[in-house]
């Protein structure tokens, strides 16, 4: 009994002193990160930091030095850049994807391709998303400077305590649809009484919550709600009425399958669709976020921020006016979507960012923010939960940032007001 | 044999697909009759030719060509797994061997290790390869490791503790070291009881490499194409297969390698010691 006692408690220390060595290694790197920035500050905010840890320094005092004199060409840089020169040595970033390379993120792989990040001094890395990878964490454990994410998910990562900040929201509309097939006579969210629903799950669900509230419908008792996979299978073969689905997405993989009776790709008349932007309950979707710490405390950080979001908005203007390039540059960028669906995904994108309503695409709309956080806080799905508990803390937003970008871009058009969409058609599997 | 179950297997599908119902079939309000379409169960010969169709978005290359790419990709990630699971797994067994107090504290927590699902353990060890600023590739062997040290180390032991007891009495006799010992004797006769845990590791790491393919992402192999073409299923219904065969294809190699390796290490063996 003593014995097993004696071996529970060496376990349970062995234990401990693994998940301790875990955490001080998580905390070691956070504080490298923080530490190695706070370094190259002004110089009182490095005094602090080494107050602060001196060991932690000690560690990454090569770090430092090598982001400090970086830093200090970072300074350089945009003052060169600001007066039009060039620059010597583009400084490294790493944006975050939600997603594997495709069209929806099309406006970061132009500026990229277009070399706008190189004009702005920038040599930006994306990562692309997997099934796993939460873009808003990754930005908060420091994997990566900046991040897309949809704001709800985004807000709910920040009140569970990740320091992150919304910079630009790049789509200005949500892009989230309601499919079902014609002859089940869906065309608003009242249609969906005593009707099967699918909805993704995973915070995707909440506009459909939002649109049966909206209805005067009880979700748990009018409506039948249901999972549904990240495909449209469930509607195409009736397992479910209505399918929720991107516009650039999973709509067009309808209108690319085959339809058994005819023989033909499904037609748009064969479906009716529910636009939850239309029916004044989208949320805002795809936007740019960044570390609100760092955004505080570094200028060259916050600087790298607006010039990193100028060359983005400028590679979104980009493709704007070239809709197939644009698509072409994503898939040679990797992506391994048909060609027909690449350039429908674009052109759908174009339609969720323009044209811009107020003065520059990227512009927060206090508006769309406070329906989106509105949502958040009282739709609660039928688990009961909500995305948010209260309003989010001070800072999950500027415009700062955006307004400083357009200033560096001077008289590239970020408005559209002549946008007009392109007609792409599908092919079979999206080829 | 190998074949024909694969024909036996063939001909179960294509015969439930002909009398099955097309739309299935509810039992007490269970759906337990799966549906029999073409987009629910294609042809078998579907999936087949899906192999030689353009791959969609890969430029002017067939389907079977990317997937070998990607496979190729794969298998390099899960030989790199595979081997540092092995020399984990048998310096493990090694240890647990010499000291038995060892094996009594670390064996139960070895145990529990392989209840932890792998995707949960998946974005730790992106955060630590992140902060090591090793490349992405080493996350997935990394968890291929992961996956496949615990056999190796559990054949392993077992198989270094199974000498016979007048063998061990003969080498004491000889006075030889712990060491000459395990070389001479422990290895050899560990060798048979090995090579069932090296199978299971060689594609538990095949395992493990596509499951961070598809949760971590950055990685192209098989489990990318298994995401990517389930993200086409919807107009493309037989085009999942094709990844699920080339991984288990994959898993296969790798088996093979090991049974390769078994028939290699075994001619060596003096007649004697198999006993």
């Amino acid at each position: 009994m003593k014995r097993s006692i004696t071996r529970a408690t060496a376990g349970l220390a062995a234990l401990a002193l693994v998940a301790g060595a875990c955490g001080s290694d998580d905390d070691s790197s956070a504080d490298d990160s923080g530490d190695a920035e706070e370094t190259a500050d002004t110089e009182a905010a490095a005094d602090e930091a080494e107050a602060e840890s001196d060991e932690a320094n000690d560690d990454v005092d090569a770090d430092a030095d090598a982001e400090e004199t970086e830093d200090t060409a970072a300074a350089d840089d945009a003052a060169e850049s600001d007066a039009g020169g060039e620059c010597d040595e583009p400084e490294s970033v790493s944006l975050q994807l939600q997603w594997f390379t495709q069209a929806q993120f099309g406006g970061y792989y132009a500026a990229i391709d277009q070399g706008f990040y190189e004009d702005q001094c920038l040599d930006v890395e994306i990562k692309e998303g997997a099934v796993e990878i939460v873009p808003q964490t990754e930005l908060a454990n420091g994997n990566a400077d900046f991040a897309i994410a949809w704001v709800p998910k985004a807000l709910q990562t920040r009140e569970a305590g990740a320091e992150i900040t919304n910079i630009a929201q790049v789509f200005e509309r949500s892009g989230t649809l309601q499919v079902s097939f014609a002859d089940a006579g869906i065309t608003s969210p009242a249609d969906f009484e005593g009707k099967t629903i699918g909805n993704w799950g995973f915070g995707n669900e909440y506009e459909v919550f939002a649109a049966i509230g909206e209805a005067g419908l009880d979700p748990a008792s009018d409506v039948e709600l249901v999972g549904q996979q990240f495909d449209m299978v469930a509607l195409l073969e009736g397992e479910i009425d209505a399918a929720e689905a991107m516009t650039y997405n999973e709509y067009a993989q309808v209108l690319e399958a085959v339809n058994p009776d005819t023989g033909e790709l499904y037609q748009p008349e064969d479906f009716n669709v529910v636009n939850y932007e239309e029916e004044g309950v989208g949320m805002l979707q795809d936007a740019i976020w960044a570390d609100s710490t760092r955004l505080a405390d570094d200028e060259a950080y916050r600087d790298q921020a607006v010039r990193f979001v100028a060359a983005s908005l400028q590679g979104w203007a980009y493709c704007r006016d070239n809709v197939e390039e644009c698509a072409t540059i994503v898939t040679d960028a990797g992506s391994t979507l048909g060609a027909s669906h690449q350039q429908w995904m674009m052109n759908e994108v174009n339609k969720l960012i323009w044209p811009a309503s107020g003065e520059s695409i990227g512009l927060i709309d206090q508006e769309a923010w406070d329906r989106t956080v509105e949502i958040s806080k009282n739709t609660p799905n039928l688990e009961g939960a909500t995305v948010l508990a209260e309003d989010p803390a001070e800072g999950a937003f500027t415009n700062d940032i955006v307004t400083e970008a357009v200033a560096l871009l001077g008289d590239v058009d970020l408005v559209g007001a002549d946008f007009a969409a392109i007609e792409v058609t599908l092919n079979e599997g999206g080829e | 044999m190998l074949f024909a179950s694969l024909a036996i297997a063939i001909l179960l599908w294509e015969f439930y697909k002909a009398v099955g119902p097309e739309d299935g079939g509810d039992i007490f309000g269970w759906r337990i009759i799966p549906k029999t379409n073409d987009r629910v169960m294609p042809h078998t010969w579907t999936m087949a030719a899906e192999f030689g169709d353009d791959a969609i978005g890969s430029g002017d290359q067939k389907v079977w060509q990317v997937l070998l790419g990607y496979a190729w990709y794969t298998f390099r990630m899960a030989i790199a797994g595979l081997a540092l699971g092995v020399f984990v797994g048998v310096g493990l067994a090694v240890f647990m061997a010499r000291f038995k107090i060892v094996e009594r504290g670390l064996l139960p927590y070895l145990v529990i290790s392989q209840t932890i699902p792998l995707i949960a353990l998946a974005p730790q060890v992106t955060v630590i390869r992140g902060s090591l600023d090793l490349p992405q590739w080493t996350s997935a062997a990394a968890l291929a490791a992961f996956l496949s040290f615990f056999p190796v180390t559990v054949s392993t032991l077992r198989g270094l503790q199974s000498a016979p007891a007048a063998s061990l009495e003969l080498m004491d006799s000889y006075a030889a070291s712990w060491w000459t010992t395990l070389r001479k004797l422990r290895f050899p006769a560990a060798v048979p009881y090995m090579v069932p845990g090296l199978k299971l590791a060689a594609t538990a790491s095949v395992i493990g490499v596509i499951v961070t393919e598809i949760t971590l992402g950055g990685l192209r192999g098989v489990g990318f194409a298994t995401i990517d073409y389930s993200q086409k299923v919807t107009s493309q219904p037989a085009s999942v297969y094709a990844a699920v065969f080339a991984a288990a294809v994959l898993g296969l190699i790798m088996f093979g390698i090991v049974v390769a390796g078994e028939s290699i290490a075994m001619r060596r063996r003096p007649k004697e010691v198999v006993g």
